[in-house]
């Protein structure tokens, strides 16, 4: 059974058909890079993926289950983890403050209005965890304000694998990174275990490249070309409308 | 911390001995008229500063409870029957209000809110058989719980001041709790929440039943405190002031909206007996704060402090520490 199936989905903002007929099957453990040009429809894609946005028509299955019509917050009860391109943190608090945040999502708790969060020491322990897992967990109780925005992609990571997801969606977790950063953040992607599947969009084609085990190029919202490293980048059309000449 | 407990046990004392050292029953009743005005504001507070709602229709909501407790007595009930049944029907006009408001945020809930409290006041002062139009509802006589009767202005103190100090408790409980941390992230980061495996429309319900609970009690208490009840008490002006209470005292703070309701009822009823033009005064405080500490009082006196003091916060003061060889 896949981890994650896509089927004919379409998605249409008025006349802009952002994403066309997109089928994808991707495998549990799959390591699966989405690319395109600016503007294909990646993380109208993933957008969709997860819940944020309706599709017009097709399905969409995790772990063989239909997800289509559920809301994001029952997908991320599911397994299904996101990280934003547009960093998307709780500004205002510490780093541990977001992580526990994430756990509290998915624990029967978060409906709780008389317990002291902060005195709940599983949560700050299992957030502990999440953050040395990308080498975050020296500054923990730091008030995010005064993190780097390096760091705050970490935080992006962090969040989405304490909640120990099954699927985990990355949205250029190296954007805008530095070349040290980016080798930490690769690092723990790395230390990623392999019954997690993820699927990453990135431009970033060295660091990508090397973490990808499938690859599929979107282009005006189809998929135009998909199979391992070597097959898409050799091919054609990813020259044509990706690489460049 | 030492210095929160020392600054809760002054608070304390002076709040529970304030009848004997407060000269005359006029500003008793200022006291009293302070604190259900604060659980007022608190309320507001829940949904306005927490949760990123803000609500220019809950003088409507106030004004329920006010109504619902003067006609069960018109009508011949019991005080505790009029209690009970304004704080329910409180309850269950907020669940409507609720509904119909959260089918937006931002600049759309502010407007359904509005929109709402509107109708509310039109009914109030349209719906004559009930409410008795123009002229209000008269009450006579205050509750005697436990023999102590509340029409002594020192009682009705110490009953507002119940009121006051469980509302806080409750306030302080809930903004530590998971479900108070999950309501500010839903207005910090809504759609992260949502992803995140948080009911975002349910969390924000449940604020405004935890916003309606008290503004349901500062409107009994109100009733009861003025006898009287009329659709003034539930128009727009009276939306705006509690908002202007939790945002000049500090929206999304424990102590913001006690200081603002503090401040708006102390020159509304103590200034304005030396200053004939307080309204003008009230607004040039507003522009004050709006121009100094655009975050309100609480948290605006705060940063002053630290700048004054040249207080580190304590996280950079560990960096420090950890950069320290």
């Amino acid at each position: 059974m896949n981890a994650l199936t896509v089927t004919g989905l379409n998605k249409s903002f008025g006349g802009l058909h952002v994403t066309r007929s997109v089928d994808l099957n991707i495998e549990p453990g799959e390591r699966r890079l989405i690319i395109g040009p600016n503007g294909a429809g990646k993380t109208t894609l993933f957008n969709l993926i997860t819940g944020e946005l309706t599709p017009d028509s097709g399905t969409i299955e995790l772990h063989g289950q239909d997800i289509t019509r559920s809301p994001s917050r029952n997908r991320a009860h599911l397994g299904m983890a996101r990280t934003y391109q547009i960093i998307t943190l709780f500004g205002q608090d510490t780093i541990i403050h977001n992580v526990r945040l994430a756990l509290l999502g998915l624990s029967p708790q978060r409906w709780n209005p008389l317990i002291d969060l902060k005195r709940q020491s599983g949560f700050t322990e299992q957030g502990q965890k999440a953050l040395e897992l990308v080498g975050l967990g020296h500054i923990a109780d730091r008030p995010l304000a005064q993190t780097s925005y390096g760091e705050r992609r970490r935080v992006e990571i962090a969040m989405a694998l304490a909640q120990q997801p099954k699927v985990l969606l990355l949205d250029e977790p190296f954007a805008g990174l530095s070349i040290d950063e980016r080798r930490d953040v690769h690092q723990c992607l790395m230390a990623i275990p392999r019954d997690v599947t993820i699927v990453m969009i990135e431009h970033n084609m060295d660091v990508a490249l090397e973490f990808a085990e499938r690859i599929t190029l979107l282009h005006f919202g189809e998929v135009i070309v998909e199979g391992n490293r070597a097959e898409v980048v050799n091919d054609p059309r990813t020259r044509e409308v990706y690489l460049g000449h | 911390m030492t210095a929160r407990l020392a600054a809760l046990v002054v608070a304390a004392i002076v709040l529970v001995t304030l009848p004997y050292w407060m000269h005359g029953v006029y500003y008793v009743n200022v006291a009293s008229q302070i604190l259900f005005y604060a659980v007022f504001a608190l309320g507001l507070n829940v949904i306005a500063g927490y949760g990123g709602l803000v609500s220019l229709g809950h003088a409507g909501l106030f004004g329920i409870a006010a109504y619902a407790t003067a006609y069960t007595l018109a009508i011949g009930f019991s005080h505790t029957a009029a209690i009970v049944f304004a704080l329910s029907f409180g309850m269950v006009a907020m669940a409507i209000f609720a509904v119909l408001s959260l089918r937006a945020s931002g600049i759309g809930f502010i407007m359904i809110t509005l929109a709402v409290g509107q109708i509310i006041w039109g009914l109030a002062y349209r719906w004559i058989s009930i409410t008795g139009g123009d002229n209000g509802i008269n009450m006579h006589g205050r509750p005697e719980p436990f023999g102590i009767s509340l029409s002594s202005p020192y009682a009705f103190y110490y009953a507002s001041l119940l009121v006051f100090v469980v509302a806080v408790a409750a306030m302080t409980i809930f903004v530590r709790s998971p479900l108070g941390a999950a309501l500010m992230g839903t207005r910090d980061q809504p759609r992260r929440m949502n992803a995140l495996g948080y009911h975002v429309w349910l969390i924000r319900f449940y604020a405004c039943l935890l916003s309606g609970l008290l503004t349901s009690a500062s409107g009994i208490l109100f009733v009861y405190y003025n006898q009287f009840i009329s659709p003034q008490a539930l128009d727009l002006t009276a939306s705006a002031e509690v908002l202007l209470m939790v945002i000049s005292g500090g929206a999304g703070t424990l102590l913001g909206p006690i200081v603002g309701a503090t401040l708006v009822v102390v020159v509304k009823s103590v200034v304005s007996g030396f200053i004939e033009r307080w309204n003008f005064l009230l607004g040039a405080i507003f522009v004050a704060i709006v121009i100094l500490m655009p975050e309100g009082l609480v948290p605006g006196s705060a940063r002053l402090w630290r700048l004054a003091f040249r207080k580190t916060p304590p996280a950079a003061a560990a960096d420090k520490a950890e950069e320290a060889p």
